[in-house]
């Protein structure tokens, strides 16, 4: 059975000037259904343009990205929203919620560009916040809430569309370190009830809540292994000088 | 996503800031409410022409024969002829003789009233009655009678209600007083259609300078046919004198075609103006639509992510700009209405004597939503498309 994510050999060069910048550089991995996998490094490192690659909101310059088996790499820009609007179910730092649009409207919005009709989109949309706790407040605009609600609802916008993949991108970074924990102890519920979720993060304390780590530095994977492991948190640089010294 | 719901979105967005919206729609409401008032305007001078010329008769053909040289004319009889030949289109004809003597009665002289010299068919062409006495005859033509029928005005103020039988002079010649003509304009006043002399056109010839009948009055037997009328005129005068400048064939119809034709024209040219008003306005709405889209940007970067095509964006932002300047038009369209009902008021008193309605017409109206709409799309474009092909990663990234 083929892998829900799979990199071969994914580039992603950047031309600053005169000098290209190899954002990745042959990122190779594979993750499975139901798996819960933190993608972990510095500033730098190339994360954020794995996410993007795995968000499909970013082709690569080489290599190939499978998504459930689709090849990503080769498809057009509608193609790639449709992917997006299916397959991904976002959660950013900074919540990315419409200020004008309710709650309700909010968790929405992927349904609406899904072609849900109304009714259903109703339905979905009040059993997903009800689902992270806010179904008292469908009506409430975001700028009504403290920021861990507005990441619930976020949350429950990347549920509605009952995608493949949940991508959550720092999502913790913006939030206070109880407010944070509660997200996170969100996500794991979500991965023990069966989803798939990618968590991007440069923090290793939120990284070792997943189940497996893949850890880039400089566009390459410098570790891909069980998060409990001592050496999925040590920064690779000291490891290096330790083995060698 | 559908249009409803695009719509809908739209409005909403739009509702959010109203201050702006408003700023923004000014320049398409003062547009298509300057066009509809000034179309308007327009429809209201015409209507006013038209029913000041329809009482002097839409059916009828003027001729003057100016000659050619002094041995070439044409004469009263071969004019009765020429109309007879040609009966079919051709009712009636006759002689007018304008007499420019000033008429005295007792020892009041009257400068504004008109003196013609007609047939004794001349009332029933044009529809006038006679109120007292009798009409002009054929006896008075052929006699060359100094009798003459007053109109109605000179009735009332000069001999009191009873003119029938008494005289007045037309230039030093007495004429005796046979009939006189219902009222024709509602009003009865100095220089109107009631303050008039008719006298018999040969008399009148023999009086005046050149003692030659110059012109006529020709009725036709269907008003729609005046054209082709004033064709077959035109053509048997040109066989009689060989020179198109001998003569001169006009159509009341035709003159207020003409007039008509030149009240378009200005208005044409004062709508175009107007309308300079509305893509100034569409600017407006492109200007301000860009900045929303850097403004929105953030919003375009989220939507993209959740899986809007470039094609949703670029509706949102289409049917946005459309929306506001369709609601723009709108409120042009009525407050155009406002002010032409204000303009009606205004004008009938200001210049009571011309009472132009300004009416908007329907196909103004029709034009004027039509157009602001297009402009709201057709400026709404670029905008739209400059945020449907915003990269998604950079937009999340903006602040």
């Amino acid at each position: 059975m083929s892998s829900l994510i799979e990199f071969r050999e994914v580039c992603k060069y950047y031309q600053m000037g005169d000098t290209t910048v190899k954002a990745a550089d042959r990122i190779s991995f594979q993750i499975q259904k139901g798996e819960f996998v933190a993608i972990v490094g510095q500033s730098g490192s190339g994360k954020s343009t794995c996410m993007n690659i795995i968000g499909c909101l970013d082709v690569p310059t080489s290599g190939t990205y499978l998504l459930d088996g689709q090849d990503v790499d080769q498809m057009d820009k509608n193609q790639l929203a449709a992917i997006r609007n299916k397959m991904l179910g976002f959660i950013f730092q900074q919540y990315n919620l419409l200020p004008k649009l309710t709650l309700q409207e909010n968790v929405e919005v992927p349904l609406m560009y899904a072609g849900v009709p109304k009714p259903e989109r109703h339905e979905r949309s009040r059993i997903a916040l009800e689902m992270v706790g806010l179904g008292d407040k469908l009506k409430h605009k975001p700028m009504q809430l403290s920021g861990g609600q507005q990441q619930r609802v976020s949350i429950a916008r990347a549920l509605a569309g009952d995608p493949a993949v949940i991508l959550a991108d720092e999502p913790t970074g913006a939030l206070d370190s109880h407010t944070g924990r509660e997200v996170l102890t969100m996500l794991q519920q979500l991965h023990a009830a069966g989803n798939t979720v990618v968590l991007i993060t440069h923090d290793n304390s939120i990284a070792v809540q997943a189940q497996r780590i893949i850890r880039l530095e400089d566009g390459h994977v410098i570790y891909d292994g069980d998060a409990s492991a001592p050496e999925a948190v040590v920064t690779p640089n000291l490891a290096g000088r330790g083995a060698a010294g | 996503m559908n249009l409803v719901e695009t719509f809908q979105m739209a409005v909403q967005n739009i509702l959010s800031s109203k201050m702006r919206t408003f700023l923004t729609m000014l320049g398409i409401i003062i547009g298509v409410c300057a066009v509809i008032v000034i179309v308007g305007l327009g429809n209201g001078m015409q209507g006013y022409i038209e029913d000041s010329f329809a009482d002097m008769g839409t059916d009828s053909l003027t001729v003057t024969i100016a000659g050619r040289g002094s041995s070439r004319t044409v004469s009263e009889e071969e004019m009765y002829q020429l109309v007879e030949d040609n009966s079919e289109t051709f009712k009636q004809i006759s002689p007018t003789v304008t007499m420019s003597g000033s008429v005295k009665i007792g020892s009041d002289s009257l400068t504004a009233t008109s003196v013609t010299g007609v047939s004794e068919d001349y009332f029933n062409m044009k529809g006038y009655e006679i109120a007292q006495g009798r009409g002009l005859q054929y006896t008075d033509m052929t006699g060359r009678k100094k009798v003459c029928v007053v109109g109605q005005y000179l009735n009332q103020y000069y001999y009191g209600g009873a003119a029938v039988g008494q005289t007045l002079k037309v230039g030093g010649t007495t004429f005796t007083i046979v009939g006189v003509m219902a009222a024709e304009a509602s009003e009865l006043e100095e220089g109107g259609t009631d303050d008039c002399v008719f006298v018999p056109y040969s008399t009148a010839a023999r009086l005046s300078f050149t003692g030659t009948v110059s012109s006529y009055t020709i009725t036709v037997q269907d008003t729609d046919q005046i054209a082709e009328a004033k064709t077959t005129l035109e053509s048997a005068l040109y066989a009689i004198f060989e020179d198109d400048d001998a003569y001169t064939v006009g159509s009341m119809a035709e003159m207020v075609e003409e007039m008509n034709s030149m009240v378009n024209m200005i208005i044409y040219i004062l709508a175009g103006i107007a309308a300079i008003s509305l893509v100034v306005g569409g600017i407006g709405i492109m200007n301000i639509m860009l900045v929303s889209v850097t403004e929105r940007t953030r919003e375009i970067g989220i939507r993209k992510a959740l899986g809007a095509r470039e094609s949703a964006i670029m509706r949102q932002f289409v049917i946005e700009a459309a929306t506001t300047s369709s609601l723009g038009g709108v409120l042009g369209i009525a407050l155009g209405f406002g002010l032409s009902a204000a303009a009606t008021v205004v004008i009938a008193n200001v210049m009571p004597d011309t009472p132009i309605t300004v009416s908007p017409s329907i196909a103004a109206v029709l034009i004027a939503f039509d157009v602001s709409a297009g402009i709201g799309i057709a400026f709404g474009y670029l905008p739209a498309k400059k945020a449907a092909v915003l990269n998604p990663i950079d937009a999340l990234r903006y602040d």
